[in-house]
């Protein structure tokens, strides 16, 4: 880092701050801190309802398994992200949006009862918390890694043994301040901000890899077709690089998976609510799909391109230095052992590659002082947004939906104001501590992504059939939910991926079935959660009393009447614009199959 | 909601397009050899600065309708 680089930085850190201290005064009522005053525009909350997830484990991840995986990763955008913000615009957003609920959990309580909602308003607040310190973590991982501070440390006469801490209190401190000061709003502002900017920072990116390795076509001969077909080879787990044959892939991650996250979790969905009308709030996730259908080409060609170049140890810049590991395939270095310093090895002995470091690299590969500058900007902004969506979710959920509703009800707006902002402090500084436990306590971690993917896999049928289906009850939904969640542990439980060791990747109560990835595995234990808990909700439905029909006008598909279509031209209307937006993922499938 | 996303996001982006661009033309040319011989901090710092002006004058736009 060079007093360029740092002067790029700076800026980002000086209009990050200045948007939280300018938006403060518009902060007079909890509806303006936890939904933005329903007043962003649609092409607003749609780059937000986007980038909210494009934190560290996307921009991060995504490049890794591109890498890993090759163009295949892209089923995570074509297969899965865009049918999903389809079916939440169109089908799903009249009832979250009409029926004024101010969260996901909301709606639940509106639908079915009270358990529901506490149930999922406490899972999803837990979640929060560990993501946003997950977040965290990685930021403080990826500035000790670059070796970014150590420079400014050495001259200091710090040691470098507290970047990590320091990298930690500078990531909460900025998010801290801009949420509390301008709550959802804020939020979203700088969503928009990291859009652009991981735009800016990344499109040279792939376009000097691309130019570097002879184009698509450069790649093609370089990499052979695993790596640049998608649907090429699905059709038997054993033929493609995921592991996974066709059918888990379109029902585990293209269904359950997908639509699971991007049509229930409010971490997004409270982007759309605060969008200024109905039709704002349908068009915010078709907004969305359009930047993401093209993300693969910023996200995980980059990955592709590292491990197609000939095999080089890193580039050092001034100040910025990625890792002193031998250089293992392209520009991607061997992963080392953390404490023995030796290269890792897989279960055929071979070395393991470092594939979260493929983006880094190519950012040092390519990248000379002042571009690197506005790359490395990037890549903190998306982090620190992805750990701000999570605080405005959970400071939202916190106060609404458990302490509005079980702890003090009934208390005056500017009381719920102010908790909010409680929350806000003591959200983050949860997570603070949820980073230290990452750091620490890598195998915790691990476990506890794996009990929320329990409790994530089945929501999709609750509110499939609570939206759709008049006669789903309470009882049913709650007994779903929680047969589901304990459908998913004991699929877990009694599948391996190959290879694997009994334990935190499975079997741990017996090896009945052996996938052949994980990602097969993950993605079953998804088709089975979610199974279980539509039989159940529909038979625990059907054995208990149907609910009145009139206090389910303007929650359910078949009760509510259908939105008068406002006066727009046609390319503000949902319809059209869902209808370009899978058009072009239909043609993005068959030009990559 | 009180600000105009677009008056931040065109300000920031005339500044960093002006900081690269002027960075990428005063420079050593010698430091793009990286780069594939693309002067990218200057060329990427034009087209940034063109793109925080559209959005500035945009949001000019949209004030003086109201």
């Amino acid at each position: 880092m060079t007093g360029i680089d740092w002067l790029i930085l700076c800026l980002y850190f000086a209009f990050v701050l200045g948007i939280g201290v300018t938006l403060k005064k518009s902060m007079k009522t909890s509806t303006d801190f936890f939904l933005a005053g329903r007043a962003i525009p649609a092409w607003v909350a749609g780059l937000a309802f986007m980038s909210a997830n494009l934190g560290a484990q996307e921009v991060i991840g995504m490049g890794a398994s591109g890498a890993k995986y090759g163009i295949a990763t892209s089923h995570f955008y074509w297969i899965g992200a865009i049918p999903a913000m389809v079916f939440v615009g169109i089908f799903m957003m009249p009832f979250y949006y009409g029926s004024r609920a101010r969260s996901v959990p909301e709606y639940l309580r509106l639908r079915f009862d009270e358990k529901t909602r506490g149930l999922n308003a406490i899972s999803f607040a837990v979640m929060t918390i560990f993501s946003s310190g997950i977040s965290m973590y990685a930021i403080a991982k990826l500035i000790q890694t670059l070796h970014v501070f150590d420079g400014v440390f050495q001259r200091l006469g710090l040691g470098s043994s507290s970047i990590f801490d320091v990298a930690i209190v500078i990531s909460a401190v900025v998010v801290l301040v801009y949420t509390f000061l301008g709550g959802l709003s804020s939020a979203i502002y700088n969503e928009v901000l990291q859009f652009f900017l991981i735009v800016a920072g990344f499109l040279p990116l792939s376009y000097l890899g691309l130019k570097n390795v002879g184009g698509w076509t450069g790649l093609k001969e370089k990499l052979g077709p695993s790596f640049t077909h998608s649907w090429a080879g699905m059709a038997h787990a054993q033929t493609n690089r995921l592991g996974v044959e066709w059918f888990g892939l379109v029902m585990g991650l293209g269904f359950v998976l997908s639509f699971g996250y991007w049509c229930t979790d409010f971490l997004v969905v409270q982007r759309a609510m605060a969008a200024h009308s109905m039709s704002a709030a349908r068009r915010t996730p078709l907004i969305g799909a359009v930047p993401k259908m093209l993300f693969p080409f910023l996200v995980i060609l980059p990955g592709l391109i590292a491990i197609a170049l000939p095999t080089q140890p890193a580039t050092a810049h001034t100040g910025v230095t990625l890792t002193s590991a031998p250089p293992g395939q392209g520009i991607i270095p061997l992963k080392l052992d953390a404490t023995s310093g030796r290269p890792m090895l897989d279960k055929d002995g071979k070395p393991m590659l470092d594939y979260d470091l493929a983006v880094p690299s190519m950012l040092l590969h390519y990248f000379p002082a002042g571009m690197l500058g506005l790359g490395l900007t990037a890549l903190l902004a998306s982090f620190m947004s992805g750990m701000a969506g999570n605080v405005t979710a959970f400071n939202t959920v916190w106060t609404y939906d458990i302490y509005q509703s079980y702890i003090r009800p009934g208390a005056t707006d500017l009381h719920y104001l102010w908790m909010g902002r409680a929350a806000t402090v003591f959200g983050i500084a949860f997570s603070i501590a949820a980073a230290y436990m990452a750091n620490r306590f890598n195998n915790i971690m691990d476990m506890l992504q794996l009990v929320f993917a329990f409790v994530n896999a089945p929501l999709f049928a609750t509110f499939l059939l609570g939206m759709f289906w008049k006669r789903a009850t309470g009882h049913g939904a709650f007994s779903g939910l929680l047969t589901g969640t304990a459908a998913a542990a004991i699929h877990h439980g009694l599948t391996l991926p190959a290879g694997a060791v009994p334990g935190i990747k499975g079997g741990w109560l017996a090896v009945l079935h052996t996938y052949p990835s994980e990602m097969a595995q993950n993605f079953w234990t998804a088709i089975y959660a979610w199974t279980t808990c539509f039989v159940v909700t529909i038979l625990v439905s059907l054995a208990t009393r149907a609910p009145e029909e009139s206090k389910l006008v303007g929650l359910v598909y078949s009760l509510t009447p259908r939105p008068p279509e406002e006066k727009l031209p046609w390319y503000s209307r949902p319809a059209p614009l869902a209808l370009i937006v899978l058009t072009g993922t239909v043609l993005l499938n068959i030009l990559f199959w | 909601m009180g600000l105009d996303i677009r008056l931040p996001l065109g300000i920031l982006f005339v500044l960093i397009g002006l900081i690269l661009g002027a960075y990428g033309a005063l420079g050593d040319p010698a430091r793009y050899q990286q780069s594939l011989g693309v002067n990218i901090n200057l060329y990427w710092g034009i087209v940034l600065f063109v793109f925080g002006l559209v959005m500035l004058l945009l949001s000019r736009r949209s004030k003086r309708a109201e």
